[in-house]
């Protein structure tokens, strides 16, 4: 998979480019030393995430799911930094999709220093009440490019991104582990300028735990919900039908990570090198799961 | 505003601070008589001045750019600090609002202006309404950061407004070096905002199902950012916020208080109305408030060498004991009364004495015919 991911135009600086650059990073350097200082008191952080909200959550709702319902199986979590900024990348898919918190749930489980994930999420959330006060205690953030970047550059956190976003939620059974577009590579650029590894992960199980049958376009416009899917509890049982997931057999790998610290000073300036590199996580992706898929004797017992 | 600073600014000696009457002004009017390399004060504002001031001298006249011109130039005033804005809607009606904010912060920049206007820094106290409070937006603004969407209440579109008179400003003069200090929420024992309103009920009120964000900074962490901004050399454009963002039940927690959540998700502006009459004053700008809440990275002008004396957390227990405090206490402090003729006769009687003036100068010749 060492296929050469610089193209022609990568890590050749402009001239008289050079000592500015230097002169913004040391500039940034000092940025990161001005944090607020964390309060030991607080239970929460600045992000919102409640330690007890969200050990609630992950002894109960998380490690039901995680352990009996979906058999959650990990290898290659070694791939998950110990320390410094990293980008998850996964596939996506999923009425309301538990991926995310299963990827969250597996590091703090098998990882040999645990460390929170920080799940981005749709701005419609942050809007939607209840899951507005709810999310940000469990360790979701909106998915902006200045949240990613604050979390991996000043606080050096892990971050999981779903590039795929909506097309991959919208995805409907048929089309399951064709990982989509990933729109216009965002999340690398968030990654070199947050100097942080990019860590692709393939997730298998999670697609047919919450299979979408259809999309209601006239239901979603009644709602106003961002998307109206079909599923085999929802809208049956109403809204905790979302949460009516097939026991599927989970598998999560963790690739071996892109270290995007080595790709030059501004590598998110070049277009071409981070088209190159989001082409490059994608197809990990999807070699990845192709492999696992072709080795999976059956969806439920793995 | 970045190009405009001139490296060779120096620290402010003749000082005019406009809005002297309002909480910030007297404030920082009292807070910088006791710098002494500030040789002269000068107080404007159209209302008596509601603080007891020492030097400061407090001249009665409306936001006319004529009559302020003629002040700065004959008192060669090299520093004008603007504090005027109102960045609270229930304070103040809404048509005198838009006449201060927007129409006074011209004239107040156009008595400025002028080759040969002797101001060589101005410093403009905005406020964090600039950004708006949006769904999409940064959990941290920076100072950079525009808002995506159009201004949404008044109070957001006349800060802005007043905002891009004052980049207007320096960008046509380069001499002068500009400083925006764009506050986050206040909180603090004086100083009555919106948010200290709220949390003095007996019940916090909360839209349902939202939990947001909120970042407060202390009233003298404003006064001392003010100052900072006085003495130092910082041009540009800085955040002024407390460490930390905490969550409102996180606040509310601190505060001993219980939450109400009573206000609906949807048609909560709806809602504003008859609550006014039940004595929850909810201004517009602060709905979008109750349901995203806002964060501000406070880290630039940390990099200018100021240091905040509260973090958010702080600034709230702070608050907290000042709730606890203020019903034993009330009512004991004098009010002060300001009273034109006899600020004359303390400050230009040539019987007064600077009070560190010897005792027995004081029971001098000049107090014999009073027959003390």
């Amino acid at each position: 998979m060492a296929e050469p991911m610089r193209t022609s135009l990568a890590g050749t600086p402009k001239p008289g480019d050079e000592p500015e650059t230097a002169l913004e990073l040391s500039e940034r350097e000092r940025m990161r030393g001005l944090m607020p200082a964390v309060e030991p008191d607080r239970t929460l952080d600045d992000w919102g995430r409640s330690e007890r909200v969200e050990r609630v959550f992950d002894e109960t709702v998380v490690n039901f799911f995680y352990r009996y319902w979906f058999r959650a199986e990990v290898e290659g979590v070694e791939n998950v930094p110990s320390e410094g900024g990293a980008l998850l990348v996964s596939n996506h898919s999923g009425a309301l999709p538990p991926d995310a918190a299963v990827i969250g749930k597996a590091i703090r489980e098998e990882h040999p220093d645990p460390r929170p994930l920080y799940m981005t999420v749709e701005h419609f959330f942050k809007g939607y009440p209840g899951f507005s006060a709810l999310l940000p205690k469990i360790g979701c953030v909106p998915a902006h490019p200045a949240n990613v970047h604050r979390l991996l550059y000043d606080e050096r956190q892990l971050v999981l991104v779903f590039p795929e976003g909506r097309k991959g939620t919208e995805k409907l059974v048929k089309d399951r582990y064709r990982v989509q577009r990933f729109g216009r590579g965002g999340f690398v650029e968030a990654a070199m300028r947050g100097r942080a590894q990019l860590v692709p992960v393939c997730v298998v199980g999670a697609e047919e735990a919450a299979p979408v049958f259809m999309q209601s376009k006239l239901m979603q416009r009644a709602t106003g919900l961002l998307y109206f899917p079909i599923t085999p509890t929802f809208p049956w049982l109403g809204p905790a039908g979302m949460l009516g997931y097939l026991p599927a057999k989970f598998k999560i790998r963790f690739l071996e990570p892109i270290d995007t610290t080595k790709m030059g000073n501004e590598p998110a300036e070049d277009k071409a090198l981070v088209q190159t590199v989001a082409q490059e996580v994608r197809a990990r992706i999807q070699e990845g799961l192709h492999e696992m898929l072709a080795k999976r004797k059956s969806v439920w017992m793995g | 505003m970045s190009e405009s600073p001139p490296a060779d600014s120096e620290p402010a000696r003749r000082v005019l601070i406009t809005g002297l009457s309002s909480y910030w002004g007297g404030r920082l009017a009292q807070a910088l008589e006791a710098f002494g390399e500030i040789e002269a004060i000068v107080g404007v504002d159209s209302k008596d001045p509601t603080r007891e001031l020492e030097r400061t001298e407090f001249v009665k006249v409306s936001n006319q750019h004529g009559l302020i011109q003629r002040i700065v130039r004959a008192a060669r005033i090299d520093t004008v600090i603007d504090t005027r804005l109102v960045v609270d809607s229930s304070t103040t009606p809404r048509r005198e609002t838009h006449e201060n904010n927007v129409i006074g912060t011209m004239n107040i920049l156009a008595a400025c202006a002028g080759d040969d206007s002797p101001v060589r820094k101005f410093i403009f106290k905005s406020s964090a309404h600039v950004y708006g409070c949006e769904q999409d937006d940064p959990a941290f603004f920076t100072e950079s950061m525009g808002r995506n969407t159009r201004p949404s209440t008044a109070i957001e579109r006349d800060a802005v407004e007043a905002e891009a008179s004052v980049v207007d400003f320096a960008v046509k003069q380069p001499n002068v070096t500009v400083t925006v200090l764009r506050c986050s929420s206040v909180l603090g024992p004086d100083v009555r905002t919106s948010f200290s309103r709220m949390f003095a009920l007996p019940f916090v009120p909360m839209v349902l199902g939202f939990d947001p964000r909120c970042q407060f900074v202390h009233e003298d962490d404003v006064v001392h950012a003010l100052e900072h901004a006085a003495v130092n050399h910082t041009p540009g454009v800085y955040n002024v916020a407390g460490d930390g963002v905490l969550a409102l039940s996180e606040v509310i927690g601190l505060l001993g208080k219980r939450p109400a959540p009573v206000l609906p998700p949807w048609g909560t502006g709806a809602l504003s109305g008859p609550l006014r009459t039940l004595g929850i004053r909810i201004p517009d700008e602060m709905l979008n408030q109750l349901r995203f809440g806002r964060g501000l990275d406070n880290r630039r002008y940390k990099a200018s060498g100021f240091e905040y004396g509260y973090t958010s957390r702080e600034t709230v227990t702070a608050f907290a004991e000042h709730l606890r405090l203020h019903p034993i206490i009330r009512g004991v402090e004098q009010t002060y009364t300001y009273e034109g003729e006899v600020e004359r006769f303390l400050r230009r009687s040539p019987l007064t004495r600077p009070p560190d003036a010897a005792p027995e100068e004081r029971s001098g010749t000049e107090a014999e015919p009073f027959g003390i």
